[in-house]
């Protein structure tokens, strides 16, 4: 049973606080929903987590399994078992998917030993057949010239090839069609397990119809102001934005939520 | 007044009396032409000035590190095949030459089938007893239009041996022909040569390679060794050649690589030079296309690293209507590396229809790293197509961080997107096996 904890996590770009004081912990096996309006730093706390250098981390703590990874570089974090499936992948133009994929899981062995190349190639087939992508994808370069659906089905792909200990997903469902969303959602349905826990990012309910999550939480202004069940994300979808909000006007700004 | 002191910086370690002593070893079935050509090659190398400041032909090139003194000429040294580094490894050649410090040291014979049609990969030293009158036509016969007019002497006087390859018309030869040319590196000089004519409607594939191992002291600490090579490339009437030229030379070797490409009447050249080795490496590069439908393609890949210095002179001449050329060179720049790339080229006034492109692109991966580039044109004729350009660029951070997000090293992450900034010039050599190879001798770059 792994965990990963966020405490009380405050991140800056360029000195503007984004993310102003978020705790939450994820176990193994638990998929959690992060909702919330545009801009209100959903995705600036996944890329935080990740590691990426134009984000600054001002105060709190990120800790997997109870160790804290803010002093690991993005490579070490991702290797320790974080995954970020980003929003925008970027494109790679003359490395192609099975080069990459190889030098991801070559990275994740002991110095001096090789990757077995022919099953590597036989789960890769295996994942790729799973989330329906041709075959013929694994020379080409990655990401480059992709369809929407098609970026986000090789985000998906890569999850599966590095089997994470956690999954932070950021606006997965942004893009794709209701045809790709179903892939996709199927394509992480099949990975949910006992073994892989998920934090997923998303501005719509939509996503929540076919990756059901057991938590979700509403971020507004840097922080979880409101956390519930399932039933939380159809009550967002009813109500819109603007209720949360103003039930935070009517209080004092709530205090940060945490799952346990 | 011709004389030269001994210890003129203009002639270095190739003294007339170094001279006397490369002639005195020459066999006895060479042809006076033989011997008259490398006795007029010396004397013009010894009359020509070293690359001065003013020389337009070497704006961006560091002239005071071209030294010639401290070398040993090749014929005084006795090679042997233990010192080849096999870092290079082609498989399914057809056939295969290694000379080791200007020796033939080892071969691999053609197939029966290829040898029984007249395919002949041989030596120049077999080629004058066997081929006296195509060896005379095409053996450093072209202009030298590039600026090493005095290194191409030196080349002409002190080549001893190198690669004769003949592939007869109509014949074709899939798999490639591979010369290895050896230095065992420590002082040494070579003057490599490869010779290829093919005739009409005849086809192969053939690697160059030229190799030695990289000396334990660092860059710059000694002499270092001495690299004077060429190639003459002639494709017939409707022939198609595909050239592989990969240079890693010790990190310690100051080389000249002086490359010339004839062709003819729909005739297909495709050379792409592999520059990885070498303290301060320069290739030139003259394209002549001399009659319709000839199609050059000159493609290169380099990755200067640590303090080398690499510098490219390019020159495509269309002498014919409806020719076409296509040049693409890219560099990938570490450390305190510098690069030179010029390029030009020259339409003749009948040359209508002329169809070229020229283009460098320098991907910096440090802000020490120097990239200079001379793109040029010069066009008589009035219904042409050319363009040409140069870019540089960084690795863009966006893409270094998804590399890493997946467990990636730094490191390797900067390694896989120069390989991808690479790709689009492998990808062009149809040869899988081949691409193969050469990625692998550019990973030797990285490790």
């Amino acid at each position: 049973m792994s965990s990963l904890e966020i405490r009380d996590l405050h991140v800056a770009i360029d000195s503007k606080e984004i993310v102003k004081g978020l705790s939450l912990t994820i176990r193994s096996g638990e998929v959690h929903a992060i909702m919330g309006p545009n801009g209100t730093g959903k995705s600036t706390l996944s890329k935080a987590i990740a590691g990426h250098p134009d984000y600054t981390i001002t105060q709190g703590d990120v800790l997997l399994d109870g160790k804290s990874i803010l002093e690991q570089e993005p490579d070490e974090r991702a290797r320790a078992g974080l995954f970020l499936a980003f929003q925008y992948p970027s494109e790679i133009p003359g490395v192609s998917i099975a080069n990459f994929l190889r030098a991801a899981l070559q990275a994740r062995l002991a110095e001096g030993e090789e990757l077995d190349a022919t099953a590597y190639y036989k789960r890769l087939y295996q994942k790729m057949d799973m989330l329906k992508i041709d075959r013929k994808f694994t020379s080409r370069s990655v990401n480059d010239g992709f369809s929407g659906g098609e970026k986000k089905r090789c985000e998906i792909l890569q999850m599966a090839m590095l089997e994470p200990k956690f999954a932070l997903m950021d606006e997965t469902d942004s893009g794709l069609d209701i045809d790709a969303l179903r892939i996709v959602s199927d394509g992480v349905n099949a990975l949910r397990g006992p073994g892989l826990g998920i934090l997923m990012i998303t501005h719509y309910q939509r996503l929540l119809n076919h990756i059901v999550p057991d938590y979700v939480h509403v971020m507004y202004d840097g922080r979880i102001v409101k956390s519930g069940d399932k039933t939380l994300a159809l009550e967002l979808e009813r109500r819109g934005y603007d209720w949360v909000k103003q039930e935070l006007a009517a209080a004092a700004p709530a205090p940060a939520t945490t799952h346990a | 007044m011709s004389s030269t002191s001994l210890s003129s910086p203009a002639v270095g370690t190739f003294t007339p009396e170094a001279f006397a002593a490369h002639l005195a070893a020459q066999p006895a079935h060479a042809p006076a032409w033989w011997l008259e050509r490398k006795r007029t090659a010396h004397a013009r190398f010894a009359e020509l000035p070293m690359p001065g400041p003013t020389d337009e032909g070497w704006r961006f090139s560091s002239r005071e590190t071209l030294t010639l003194a401290g070398f040993v000429p090749s014929t005084a040294s006795a090679a042997t095949g233990a010192a080849v580094p096999l870092l290079l490894s082609v498989e399914q050649a057809t056939a295969a030459l290694t000379f080791c410090d200007g020796r033939l040291v080892s071969r691999q014979a053609l197939p029966a089938d290829l040898a029984a049609r007249g395919v002949v990969v041989g030596t120049l030293q077999e080629a004058l007893r066997s081929h006296p009158e195509l060896l005379r036509e095409h053996f450093l016969s072209q202009p030298q239009k590039l600026g090493s007019e005095k290194f191409a002497a030196l080349h002409a006087a002190f080549v001893n041996d190198g690669a004769f390859i003949l592939v007869p018309k109509g014949v074709e030869v899939r798999d490639p022909i591979v010369v290895t040319h050896a230095s065992s590196g420590a002082g040494t000089a070579v003057f490599p040569h490869t010779l290829v004519i093919l005739e009409e409607q005849a086809r192969a594939i053939v690697v160059d390679a030229f190799l030695s191992p990289d000396a334990p002291t660092p860059v710059g600490a000694r002499a270092g060794a001495f690299a004077c090579g060429a190639n003459d490339l002639y494709a017939g009437h409707g022939a198609q050649l595909t050239y592989v030229a990969a240079q890693r030379w010790s990190l310690d070797t100051l080389s000249f690589q002086l490359n010339s490409t004839v062709v003819r009447r729909d005739a297909r050249v495709q050379s792409l030079n592999l520059h990885l080795g070498g303290r301060q490496a320069r290739h030139e590069s003259l394209s002549q296309l001399q009659a319709p439908g000839a199609f050059s393609e000159m493609l290169a890949v380099t990755v200067a690293g640590d303090t080398q210095e690499f510098d490219q002179r390019t020159l495509q001449i269309h002498q014919a209507p409806h020719t076409k050329s296509d040049l693409l060179y890219k560099n990938a720049l570490l450390d305190r590396a510098r690069t030179t790339f010029s390029g030009l080229i020259v339409v003749d006034p009948d040359a209508q229809k002329t169809d070229a492109y020229q283009s460098n692109r320098n991907l910096m991966l440090s802000d020490d790293a120097e990239a200079n580039s001379l793109p040029g044109l010069e066009i008589q004729a009035n219904d042409v197509r050319c363009t040409h350009g140069a870019t540089s660029s960084r690795i863009d951070p966006q893409q270094l961080f998804y590399l890493e997000a997946r467990g990636i090293s730094p490191a390797k992450a900067r390694e896989l997107l120069v390989f991808g900034f690479f790709e689009e010039v492998l990808d062009r050599l149809q040869h899988e096996g081949l691409h193969e190879s050469l990625r692998q001798l550019i990973a030797t770059r990285f490790h």
